[in-house]
């Protein structure tokens, strides 16, 4: 890997220290070759954790958020995978679940035999612990980020999820992440999809955990989706309050795939949700969407990296943010289009309701075009709740918290409409709904 | 009954009403004509309970109950009913979601059950059919994309729902073509009953030829300057407003 950072070196943080004392000790028992693992921690080591005047990381300093970086979680025992199975999941009933506990895959909790036909899963430590290399991993991540190195250099587990080609999953498929235990505890945990050519799959993430504890995850999910693939994608993380949520997303398509995903954010202290998108064939389409309902002092922070890299593609992209008390939304987009990628079209648009008085909004569209025969726009807007909608729905009877309640969810309503599966796009309002109520 | 004494109203340091009296009794169906700029829109609002403006001073009673002390969700249950010169859209909220947040809020604020969905659907699709309203336009969001006199007879619908006691209509008659107009005279005019009274704001004539009123006020410089029966506003409407400008103050 290239240079991460400008070549600023500030001195080591506590949390970088510990991050930089942990792999010596831990590396003899991580799966897989350490080849790769040592140089992810070294690029790491030259990087340190990214801070403001890493580009990228212009609104979320982690370095300065990070005052410690928590032990590696521990194996989780038998009593509390018992407590793992009797919760239910947030979409639960709507498919079957493949289940990772603080890090680990547990194949006994998860619904193996239940796999649509054409879907195959297996646990990514045992994968790497094979004599084969795994296919397709650190295919469709890469980027110049430390917290992408950071994954590289500690996973300890995760899913490989494999459709063969042609196969229409009806069903969809969810990875849970169920975080235990009541000290803050940290997971670096990787899944891998790769959609076979002209398949199909919806994908369910779920992010669950204590409330309170300040977990930190660095996770990484990879999509590699060969021609004609269409692949819809879902994240709700109701983790707790105190959790520090780092997710990077890649995603390698070929020509005529359809790639849809959205993630709802309500309840980490920070989260940070990176996603590449490099369209590798023409005429493919994509569509980022997102909504988080913040409040107290809680950070989200979305960052798009769009690389057109062929010609007639599509992107578009959708966020909104509600931002209560003191908390900060952050969305930043970026499009390239490459010299050769004509006719291109790209659309983004982020909105905020800033609630609070002391809330803050950052807004970063970033259009690098080097095709002269596109079309590309973005847009971004952030402010109050209209005044003359409020007193409109309140002239009609509705007391002023279900008035704004009401234009809240029409707000990030719009956002949830593209999600496609009726059932999860459910399940994701009605935590909106839950946290509008909440609000009253 | 509603009753105006002495309302002063200013906005961003803008004298608009200057002591303005009025009386609607039960039953009544009272217009208000004057110029534009007159200050019948800003009576609607300060009526409705909008609050950019500053009343300075003057009370609103209705039924003995001061408005000008409550929010405007609790005027609206209390029986008042403002429609829009100008409704609003609202872009992810469908039309039918609206209603039944309106009529259940209000049902609530009374004390009575929220009424159940066949039942709503039932009065939703009869006042739409009364309205000449189509089943499909209930499923998209309120007024985006509606025409001007969509939006109005949708504001008429939502009265016939709510059955206030005191409807305002603000130039409930501005955009609508004379097919139009009958259609959103006849709702109103279904409406007419001893207990509930009506005050309908219009800058022309034509209006009062569909929804005859009991009595005509002419406003003008944010003052009610003459009172009468409904030959006033044939009277204005040969005459035009010149004779009533310099009056007021
Ligand atoms: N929000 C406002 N800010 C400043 N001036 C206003 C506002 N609303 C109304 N006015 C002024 O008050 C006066 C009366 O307006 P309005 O009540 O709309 O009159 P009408 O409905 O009779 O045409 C006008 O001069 C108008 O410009
Ligand atoms: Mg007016």
């Amino acid at each position: 890997m290239a240079d991460l950072t400008p070549n600023v070196t500030p001195m080591r943080t506590a949390a970088e220290n510990q991050l930089l004392a942990l792999f010596p000790s831990v590396k003899a028992r991580l799966p897989g070759a350490s080849a790769e693992r040592q140089q992810a921690y070294d690029a790491f080591a030259q990087a340190g954790l990214p801070h403001r005047r890493v580009e990228a990381w212009k609104y979320t300093d982690l370095r300065a958020v990070l005052r410690e970086a928590a032990p590696l979680a521990d194996v989780p025992s038998a009593a509390l995978l018992g407590e793992v199975r009797a919760k239910p999941s947030p979409f639960a009933g709507l498919g079957p679940s493949l289940v990772i506990v603080d890090g680990v895959f547990e194949p006994s909790l998860s619904d193996l035999d239940a796999l649509p036909a054409g879907v195959e899963a297996l646990g990514l430590a045992g994968a790497l612990g094979a004599a084969q290399p795994v296919a397709n991993l650190g295919e469709a991540a890469v980027a110049d980020d430390a917290v992408l190195a950071l994954n590289a250099a500690f996973m300890t587990d995760g899913v490989v999820l494999r459709v063969a080609a042609g196969s229409k999953v009806e069903t969809p498929v969810f990875v849970r992440f169920v975080r235990t235990g009541g000290e803050p505890r940290s997971t670096y945990t990787r899944v891998l999809v790769v959609v076979g050519e002209g398949a199909s799959l919806t994908l369910g993430e779920s992010r669950e955990g204590p409330a309170g504890v300040a977990h930190q995850d660095n996770a990484v999910l990879e999509i590699v989706a060969g021609d004609r693939a269409t692949v819809s994608h879902v994240v709700l993380n109701t983790e707790g309050r105190g959790s520090i949520d780092l997710s990077t997303v890649g995603v390698k398509l070929g020509a005529k795939c359809l790639f849809n995903t959205f993630a709802l954010a309500t309840a980490p202290a920070l989260s940070r949700r990176q996603i590449f998108v490099h369209f590798a064939g023409e005429n493919s389409k994509i569509s980022l969407n997102g909504g988080a309902l913040l409040n107290g002092r809680q950070h989200a922070d979305t960052t798009l990296v769009v690389n057109h890299a062929v010609p007639h593609c599509e992107s578009r992209e959708l966020y909104k943010h509600v931002l209560d008390g003191e908390s900060t939304g952050v969305f930043q987009g970026k499009i390239i289009v490459q010299p050769y990628a004509q006719k291109t079209d790209g659309q983004m648009m982020s909105q905020a309701v800033l609630l609070g008085d002391n809330a803050t909004m950052n807004n970063k569209p970033e259009l690098e075009i080097f095709a002269d025969d596109v079309v590309c726009a973005h847009g971004a807007t952030c402010g109050q709740l209209d005044d003359d909608l409020l007193f409109y729905l309140r002239a009609r009877g509705l007391p002023k918290p279900d008035a704004e309640a009401l234009m809240l969810q029409a707000f990030v309503g719009q956002a949830l409409e593209t999600i496609e599966d009726e059932s999860i796009r459910g399940v994701l309002e009605s935590v909106v709904e839950g946290w509008l109520k909440a609000r009253m | 009954m509603l009753e105006i004494r002495n309302l002063h109203v200013q906005i961003e340091d803008k004298k608009i009403l200057n002591g303005l009296n009025l009386t609607v009794h039960d039953g009544e169906v009272a217009a208000i004509m004057g110029p534009n700029g007159s200050g019948k829109s800003t009576l609607s609002y300060v009526i409705a309970g909008k609050d950019d403006y500053e009343v300075l001073d003057g009370e609103i009673l209705l039924n003995g109950e001061n408005l000008l002390d409550m929010e405007p969700d609790a005027r609206a249950a209390a029986g008042v009913f403002l429609a829009f010169q100008y409704p609003l859209e609202i872009p992810g909220v469908a039309t039918m979601t609206f209603l039944k947040a309106a009529l259940n809020a209000q049902r609530k604020a009374r004390g009575d059950d929220e009424l159940s969905t066949p039942d709503f659907m039932k009065r939703v699709r009869a006042g739409a059919e009364r309205l000449h309203i189509p089943q499909d336009m209930l499923k998209r969001a309120l007024n985006v994309g509606f025409s001007g006199g969509e939006k109005k007879r949708m504001e008429i619908l939502q009265m016939a729902l709510l059955e206030p006691t005191f409807c305002i209509l603000d130039e409930t008659d501005s955009g609508l073509d004379i097919d139009a107009l009958k259609i959103a005279a006849d709702g109103v005019n279904a409406l007419r009953d001893p207990k509930r009274s009506f005050l309908v704001i219009t800058h022309y004539q034509r209006l009062l030829n569909y929804i005859v009123p009991d009595t005509v006020h002419v406003m003008s410089s944010g003052q009610v300057v003459k009172s009468g029966g409904k030959e006033l506003a044939l009277e204005l409407e040969a005459n035009g407003y010149a004779d009533y400008r310099s009056q007021a103050a």
